[in-house]
């Protein structure tokens, strides 16, 4: 296969010959290893090696596109921009048309002329290697061990008619380990953003979670006072910015953060807790990449900002509502500022008493303790109401210790309403969300106490 | 397929040629064209056309699977595949376990399938799936109820080619199409959204524009009355919380079906091979053929050879041949989906075709069958009649919110629309409702399933299943059914307003 940045530069020309008024390529080189298992056995596995050519073509101020997975040659990428560039000239002038980004002066992520990197099966050899003697712990154990490891490995290169030449390399890895009792009665999740965690800590989380679970409490729905770990606020921060930070979506009326009689509630204090959820591509354990780039565009995001350089956003600040989602067309149509994009969120609250899940719960005399949420689904856009279940450990605590187990419940919450009603925050730290993690694998949140949690009914999934 | 048919045999016959040694080999290429364009009041907002090419191949040797990919779709890459596949078998055995064995399939020999359709929609200039879009848009977008409207569009065709160990060489070309447009009413008092109910459907693109005696939708009546109706939604009072009996309407109730026993009936899931990601599910093994799942008159199929099903194909991704089987019969579990490892782990003779893969980068792994409800014959109850049987009850349209705990018990839906019944008749919109409750606990309380002229075909193209995570369309058939004293609660009282 030729280089990926030749790869780029044979599409800027190529669009250019062709009359192209404008163009940019983006080509991702990404490399994958993955091992899945349940039952105390490996199942399925999987490495493989990929690449992706996007094109994107401007024609009076229209766009065509096209994407291609596959091994992408000059005479490939040449095809591909004949077809966007058809595509542009027959389609309807685009809503987020706006000067391309001209070349950035400063240094903006990797170095173009870099090669790319990758990964095979060799990296999940610590896995392999813990699982090895998890299985036969779990057998003596009278349980079952289950989970997955994976790595991607991405290199981007992006470069435009306008001179922007751009890399990115970003490795995404996760291991999620549950363990389940041979009765059903007992089960435990952990999981954590990267390829070599200590499986040691994992599996000794897990047993410690299944001794808790021996004893079992049945409760009834109702509110509940709870501790929500780091994952369960990350899954429920990712579906605030999923489905609600879109400001063009604020502006239509159609969300949680529209105001009534139009505009949208930008400068409302949404906590009372000085809350700050923030993006921001430098933050420590969380990189991500610090410019705009785009197969196509939406309400938030634009093929025409592709290049642009992505600063620390706060979405939420100190409680307020801060920033919407707008690309810079939008932005420039309401008279805001360019926040288009996010691949990592961080929640922290100033003055707060901080310290672990376990430091809370020694400071509750009657609660709470989940493992994570699962099967989140918005219920009502107007107040961001989802819904979902807790999964995988339900601990009830008392006098600041857990005393057992309870029984898994439906609950129906806002994020909105819970940061508003949060009344303790913990220690942010690095955590992976049991729902969303897989689409936003980048996140640093605390744990919350939420003094009134509505479980809306009994699920009897154990 | 971009490749001849000689091209084809030298890729099989590089990969299958290095398989010396295992137990089962597959070699799969496969490419996959996806286009959508997405609206925002009539204007384009999003476009793409994406096409995925490339190949993978699984290997079962020594007891061991191990699976290989690449976009590199040539035959010494195909060979070099296998040998990254029995490594990968090698590696990951070395964390212990059991082995694993497939459940024989006989050889079918050359085999070329195609879906039924008319016009494969990745044919159609994208100029005029957005002019066909933006006008039916501006048509919504006109009413003085509607503030704004969106509408998308996706359409996919899919070739895939498939040699394995036992002969099996099978070339097949499917294509599916999901269009929806949405109208959102804002007023002093909030806003309300209503969706198009036309379904996904595996047919091309005389959906949309075909003529309507053919199976296709008529996008002209559904049109024509949603700015009313989502007008009506607006002005309708909140629904109270409680119990009420449900007239379900397929467009609801597919999506029901879909959660409640679509992935219940899914064997890996039951014996615990999801247990870390989608979850387990309560119909377990040692309940086959005694679990009382609903009611009498639930007869519930998995298939994969109805015409226009999502799910269906000639040979599924381990080379077994499309089925068709039962799964609920007079209301008790009497099956469940089955791939070739968990037919054999389980004491099965044969898979029943649930095997398939999203992408040339993913192995195959047990996905769900077109999962029907059948209707009540040609006698049956149409929807009036099955209205007309309720003192006090909701009638439930369309589908929106959805939610089912890990093991497949307690659900929790909402819909598009929803309409009050007293006395046996509709009795004007209401809105905010959400239903919950416990699978079997809902089937059971089943108590009429309409005739054959109720039954739709609905479905999803957005099935989510397995680690990595993968991605399939699926179809379920179902009549309007009653179902007496479901909870029903009040979404803005959930939320604490």
């Amino acid at each position: 296969m030729i280089p990926a940045q030749e790869l780029v530069e044979r599409g800027v020309a190529a669009a250019d010959a062709a009359g192209a008024d404008a163009c940019i390529v983006l080509v991702e080189e990404g490399s994958h290893a993955d091992v899945r298992f349940a039952q105390n056995t490996t199942t399925t596995n999987g490495v493989h090696r990929a690449r992706s050519v996007s094109v994107v073509t401007m024609a009076a101020g229209s766009v065509g596109t096209s994407r291609q997975t596959g091994v992408v040659g000059t005479a490939g990428v040449d095809d591909m921009v004949a077809a966007a560039l058809a595509d542009a000239r027959e389609a309807p002038p685009a809503e987020d048309a706006f000067p391309l980004v001209e070349p950035w002066g400063g240094t903006l992520g990797r170095d173009f002329g870099l090669a790319p990197e990758e990964t095979d099966a060799a990296i999940l050899d610590g896995v392999l290697s813990s699982l090895s003697g998890a299985f036969g712990r779990a057998r003596a154990r009278d349980a079952v061990l289950a989970g997955f490891a994976e790595l991607d490995v991405m290199t981007l290169y992006l470069g435009s008619s306008t001179g922007v030449r751009l890399s990115h390399l970003q490795p995404t890895g996760a291991v999620n380990l549950v363990g389940r009792t041979t009765d059903g009665k007992g089960s435990a999740w952990v999981g954590e953003p990267s390829i070599t965690p200590s499986m040691e800590v994992m599996e000794r989380e897990i047993w410690r979670r299944l001794d808790w679970a021996k004893r079992q409490v049945s409760l009834e729905a109702g509110r509940y006072e709870v501790i929500l770990p780091p994952s369960g606020v990350g899954d429920m921060m990712a579906e605030l910015a999923f489905g609600g930070l879109g400001g063009r979506d604020a502006e239509d009326g159609r969300t949680v953060f529209s105001s009534e009689g139009g505009g949208t509630r930008v400068g409302d204090r949404i906590a009372s807790l000085p809350f700050t959820l923030f993006s921001d591509p430098c933050e420590a354990g969380v990189e991500c990449a610090p410019f705009v780039a785009a197969e196509a565009s939406s309400s938030e995001v634009s093929v025409f900002d592709n290049g642009l350089p992505v600063r620390r956003v706060d979405w939420l600040h100190e409680g307020v509502l801060a920033h919407l989602r707008y690309h810079r067309a939008g932005a420039a149509k309401s008279g805001v500022e360019v926040a288009p994009t996010f691949d990592n969120l961080v929640l922290h609250c100033a003055g707060a008493a901080g310290g672990s899940v376990d430091d809370m719960v020694a400071r509750t005399e009657r609660g709470l303790l989940l493992t994570c949420l699962w099967y989140i689904r918005e219920v009502d856009p107007a107040t961001l109401l989802l819904t979902g279940l807790t999964r995988d450990g339900v601990y009830m605590i008392e006098d600041g210790a857990v005393v057992g187990a309870a029984n898994n419940f439906r609950f129906n919450e806002s994020p909105v309403d819970l940061l508003a009603r949060a009344t303790e925050v913990g220690t942010p730290v690095r955590a992976l969300g049991r729902e969303f993690g897989e689409y936003l694998n980048r996140l640093i949140m605390p744990p919350l106490r939420i003094p009134d949690y509505n479980m809306s009914s009994v699920s009897q999934a154990s | 397929m971009p490749l001849a048919a000689d091209d084809l045999t030298a890729l099989a016959d590089a990969a299958l040629g290095s398989a010396a040694g295992c137990q089962a080999a597959e070699l799969r290429v496969e490419r996959i064209r996806s286009q959508m364009v997405r609206l925002h009041d009539a204007h384009p907002e999003t476009t793409a056309d994406d096409t995925d090419f490339g190949m993978g191949v699984r290997v079962v040797v020594d007891g061991a699977v191990g699976f290989a990919a690449t976009v590199d779709v040539r035959p010494e890459e195909a060979a070099n595949l296998v040998r990254q596949a029995m490594e990968m078998a090698r590696v990951t055995s070395r964390a212990g376990g059991g082995r694993v064995e497939l459940a024989p399939e006989p050889s079918h020999g050359d085999v070329t399938w195609t879906s039924a359709f008319e016009i494969d929609p990745s044919t159609v200039p994208m100029a005029e799936k957005i002019a066909l879009l933006s006008e039916w848009s501006s048509r919504l977008g006109d009413h003085p109820a509607v503030s704004h409207t969106t509408a998308s569009l996706l359409a996919v065709s899919e070739q895939t080619y498939l040699a394995d160990l036992n002969g099996t060489r099978a070339t097949q070309h499917r294509v599916r199409l999901q269009n929806q447009l949405e109208a959102l009413a804002v007023s002093d008092s909030g806003f309300e959204t209503m969706r198009t109910l036309a379904p996904p459907v595996g047919r091309g693109w005389e959906f949309l524009t075909g003529p309507t005696d053919d199976g296709n939708w008529n996008w002209d009546a559904e049109l024509a009355q949603l700015p009313e109706l989502l007008a009506d939604k607006l002005r309708a009072p909140s629904v109270q919380a409680g119990t009420y009996d449900l007239v379900v309407d397929p467009s609801n109730l597919w999506l029901t079906i879909h959660e409640s026993i679509g992935h219940a009936t899914e064997l890996d899931r039951a014996v615990g091979y999801e247990a870390a990601y989608a979850g387990t599910s309560f119909a377990t093994f040692d309940k086959l053929g005694t679990l009382a799942y609903g009611s009498p008159v639930m007869h519930v199929t998995g298939d994969r050879t109805v015409e226009h099903g999502l799910a269906t194909i000639g040979i599924d991704g381990e080379g077994v041949e499309g089925q068709s089987f039962d799964l609920v019969r007079d209301g008790t579990l009497v099956g469940y989906q089955l791939d070739r490892s968990i037919a054999a782990a389980m004491g099965f003779e044969r898979s029943n075709g649930c095997a398939f893969a999203d992408s040339p980068m993913h192995v195959p792994i047990q996905r769900m069958a077109n999962v029907s409800l059948a209707h009540s014959g040609s006698d049956g109850p149409s929807t009036d009649e099955l209205i007309a049987g309720v003192e006090r009850g909701i009638y439930i349209a369309g589908d929106k919110s959805w939610s089912i705990d890990m093991q497949r018990y307690n659900f929790q839906f909402t819909g598009q629309r929803f309409y009050r019944i007293e006395d046996g008749k509709l009795a004007g919109q209401m809105k905010d409702v959400a239903y919950q409750a416990t699978t079997t606990d809902f089937w059971g309380a089943m108590e009429a399933v309409g005739g054959a002229s109720t039954w739709v075909l609905g479905g999803a193209f957005n099935c989510g299943k397995g680690q990595p995570g993968q991605v399939a369309p699926v179809s379920h058939g179902c009549p309007s059914v009653l179902v007496r004293g479901v909870r029903v609660l009040n979404t803005r009282e959930e939320s604490g307003r």
